[in-house]
């Protein structure tokens, strides 16, 4: 059921009405919002608020789903003011940098008042995704009981539930299609959630509970699986044995996305090539994950599975070179892979060699750098490999030990199409280590190459000269990471005033200080928001900043112990809900 | 941390006219630093960064999500002091299982677990009564040698069992089981 709009028409018979408000309309509103009903994307849909009055409307009126980047740039009341016929919201709620535990707990994010509003306006929500929010159990039952059509649950990087609150979602929502619990910080209390779902469940699509660490009773998680037929992605937990997934895979061969249990199980010749059929008969298997615990003997029985494969996700499977190596010579369509560091350098020549069609790349350390007294991972060479063998990347999320300008040049003129380029260079302030010499030239051939990059994290010994060549190039650069790098305020303003595109700058570390956080102050009104973690911003700068823009929300977050003088975090982004009325003491609005 | 420079001065607030340009806080004491004093200066910055010098203090560095951090990066410590993983086999069961050692408090506790993953019983009548048991459970030592569960202390047997067999009777003739009580002339002293 929409809600109609009001008076959509003038009337053509009215003394008001003349020739001239009939041209400004010349389809009927309703044709308007037929057609704008097929925009989907949120880009284009926010240009075509922005051409008339009566586009607005259209445009708002039609409008189903909602993406809201930080919580606290709008609030509840106006968002469902101006959208009435919203279905489907995500939420995006802390700083990312909080995944690195730079932000304390109970800083807010939470959803609960958001839901109460929703109840009330958006009685027919279908779909909460939500990314970084701080969720309780009594919000998850609140929202299992409100929303009579809810369907679609997706929790990434939350906090402050537990299982409890599972349950209530799958006692509940009588027409679940998704539940996707991904790495969040939950109170794993048991599996019971698993066994609310009703006799004759049949709804689902998605389920996606590797999250999860109690056991799950089987039976009812195999009913499910085969009254289930639509399901279309089935990620479980550790405690699934292999055995226990052979028959989830007989019973649903139709999966497009697997996610597998725990593999340390010993099997038997028969039960070997039984598991080797079973992912055989999945002929829509695109995107496998998980892989815990992986062995050796155990990858053999995918092989036959991977023909189709566009994502493979090994970030959590310890595997040698020779390991993935014998894996990808089966799988020629990939598209994407997520990988650990310990398949080294030869693990990502054998990358290079069989993923002609990648596009994405994301390596991962597989032990602290810190704590770990070996030092294998991955360098330059396993890099400038990939790009020798895979012309289509354009993301790439590497993380290594050692990199030189050199490397990098000619991996951006491999591969010129990059969007994202996250290089993380474990060891802050790392030179290049042929040279001796800063990274500068290896981000500068980056920007300048890489003309249609979207996102940047830089890493090493970086002086100004990057930012200066960042500022100069990078004019469709939209996100920006930077920790431990550059010389002076100047780095930071040539970002500032150069980057036309900027919507978040997070920065940790760095030699900035108020100079350059007031450099160009208005720009932050034209991004979503700005990250200053340790760096050289004091209170009184951060003031300044708050007193000349009205409309931003200047945040410092106070640790204990530091000099009042210091802004030790600093979080400012724009608003149109003013400042926040839940803050904690220890975040001071400016 | 030095901190001497980057007090007072910062306070000294400038307002531009009306109109005018943008105040600007001038820090006199600060600037340009050419990188050679950077990478010279690590260990003597003279900024009064919060960034300790040494490695392991840098909270959150490498970037790795604290969800991965806690599933990858410790994978070793879950396993190895946390965890105490170890294979199970019963004779004539298909599978292997596993169970964590860490979680149980002593024989009984573990002779359950044991039943309710091969869904049998008798393990625990095993225990008591070894000698007319249908099932005989041993457990693999540091040493590789196969003892019969029940002879040490719970917490000496947890320290070096490294694999569980839950053997049948008739397979345990012959076998070479330590026997019970045997002392294994190492230097740990058992008896107490």
């Amino acid at each position: 059921m929409n809600l109609k709009r009001k008076n959509p028409n003038p009337d053509p018979s009215s003394p008001d009405s003349d020739e001239s408000t009939q041209l400004s309309s010349p389809f009927p509103d309703e044709v308007l919002e037929r057609v704008l009903s097929l925009l989907n994307s949120r880009k284009d849909r926010n240009s075509v608020s922005l051409v008339c009055k009566d586009w607005y409307d259209a445009e708002r009126w039609s409008r189903t789903h909602v993406f809201i980047g930080n919580c606290y740039s709008v609030s509840p009341e106006i968002l469902t003011r101006r959208f009435p016929n919203i279905r489907s919201v995500t939420l995006k709620g802390k700083p990312r940098f909080s995944d690195f535990d730079l932000v304390p707990p109970k800083w807010g994010a939470c959803v609960h008042s958001w839901l109460l509003v929703f109840a009330t306006k958006y009685h027919f929500l279908e779909a909460l995704r939500l990314k970084r929010m701080t969720v309780s159990d009594e919000s998850l039952k609140f929202l299992a009981l409100s929303f009579p059509n809810f369907k679609a649950l997706s929790l990434l990087s939350c906090d402050g539930f537990s299982t409890d609150g599972l349950a209530s979602i799958t006692t509940h929502c009588k027409n679940l299609t998704e539940l996707d619990i991904q790495e969040n910080d939950i109170d794993d209390k048991s599996g019971k959630w698993l066994s609310c779902f009703p006799e004759n469940f049949m709804s689902l699509e998605v389920l996606n509970f590797a999250n999860l660490n109690s056991d799950v009773n089987f039976e009812a998680l195999e009913r499910l699986v085969s009254w289930c037929k639509s399901l279309k992605v089935l990620k479980v937990n550790e405690n699934i044995t292999l055995e226990q997934l052979q028959r989830l895979l007989v019973l649903a061969p139709h999966l497009r996305e697997v996610g597998t249990g725990s593999l340390l199980q010993e099997l038997t010749p028969r039960q070997h090539s039984e598991l080797k059929s079973a992912f055989s008969n999945c002929k829509n298997l695109n995107i496998l994950s998980g892989f815990t615990e992986v062995t050796s003997i155990f990858l053999p029985v995918l092989y036959p599975a991977c023909t189709n494969l566009t994502f493979l996700n090994l970030s959590y499977a310890v595997l040698q070179s020779d390991e993935l190596s014998n894996l990808l010579i089966h799988c020629p369509l990939l598209q994407r892979l997520w990988v650990l560091d310990s398949v080294e350098d030869e693990g990502l020549e054998a990358v290079g060699s069989n993923c002609p069609l990648l596009e994405e790349l994301r390596v991962f350390p597989a032990s602290d750098p810190h704590e770990d007294e070996i030092v294998h991972g991955v360098t330059e060479i396993g890099f400038l490999a990939v790009s020798y063998g895979c012309k289509k990347l354009h993301y790439v999320l590497y993380f290594c030990r050692r990199m030189t300008n050199a490397a990098v040049t000619t991996i951006v003129q491999n591969c010129p199409d990059f969007t994202h380029f996250r290089l993380c260079i474990m060891n802050p302030r790392q030179p290049d280590y042929q040279t001796g010499e800063p990274m500068d030239e290896a981000f500068g051939a980056v920007v300048k190459t890489c003309t249609k990059l979207r996102r940047l994290a830089v890493s090493g010994l970086l002086t100004d000269l990057t930012f200066e060549y960042i500022g100069k190039y990078a004019k469709n650069l939209e996100t920006l990471s930077v920790a431990f790098a550059g010389s002076s305020d100047w780095g930071m303003e040539c970002v500032l005033k150069g980057c036309p595109k900027l919507r978040k700058l997070e920065i940790r570390d760095c030699p900035f200080g108020n100079a350059a956080l007031l450099s160009s102050f208005r720009k932050y009104e034209s991004m979503r928001s700005l990250w200053m973690s340790g760096c050289k911003v004091t209170m009184n700068g951060c003031r300044l900043l708050a007193q000349e823009m009205p409309r931003l929300n200047v945040e410092v977050i106070k640790e204990c112990g530091n000099d009042d003088c210091q802004a030790d975090k600093l979080y400012v982004y724009r608003s149109v809900a003013g400042p926040r009325k839940d803050a904690p003491p220890f975040v001071l609005t400016l | 941390m030095e901190k001497e420079g980057l007090g007072l001065e910062i306070t000294e607030l400038r307002l531009g006219l009306p109109g005018g340009s943008a105040p600007i806080l001038v820090d006199k004491n600060e600037k340009k630093r050419v990188f050679s004093d950077i990478s010279d200066d690590h260990e003597n910055s003279s900024t009064d960064w919060k960034l300790t010098q040494t490695k392991n203090q840098v909270v959150g560095w490498p970037p790795v999500c604290s969800y991965r951090r806690k599933n990858s990066f410790h994978e070793k410590d879950r396993l190895e002091t946390s965890k105490m993983y170890v294979k199970v086999s019963m004779d004539g069961a298909p599978f292997l299982r596993k169970v964590d050692l860490s979680m149980h408090e002593g024989y009984s506790d573990l002779a359950v677990a044991l039943e309710k993953l091969f869904d049998c019983f008798g393990i625990g009548e095993a225990l008591k009564d070894a000698e007319n048991s249908e099932q005989v459970p041993i457990y693999e030592d540091k040493d590789g040698d196969w003892m019969l569960v029940g002879d040490v202390p719970w917490e000496m047997f947890i320290e070096s069992c490294k694999r569980l067999r839950i053997m049948k009777r008739s397979e345990a003739k012959g076998f070479g089981l330590q026997p019970k009580g045997s002392h294994k002339g190492n230097s740990k002293d058992v008896a107490k």
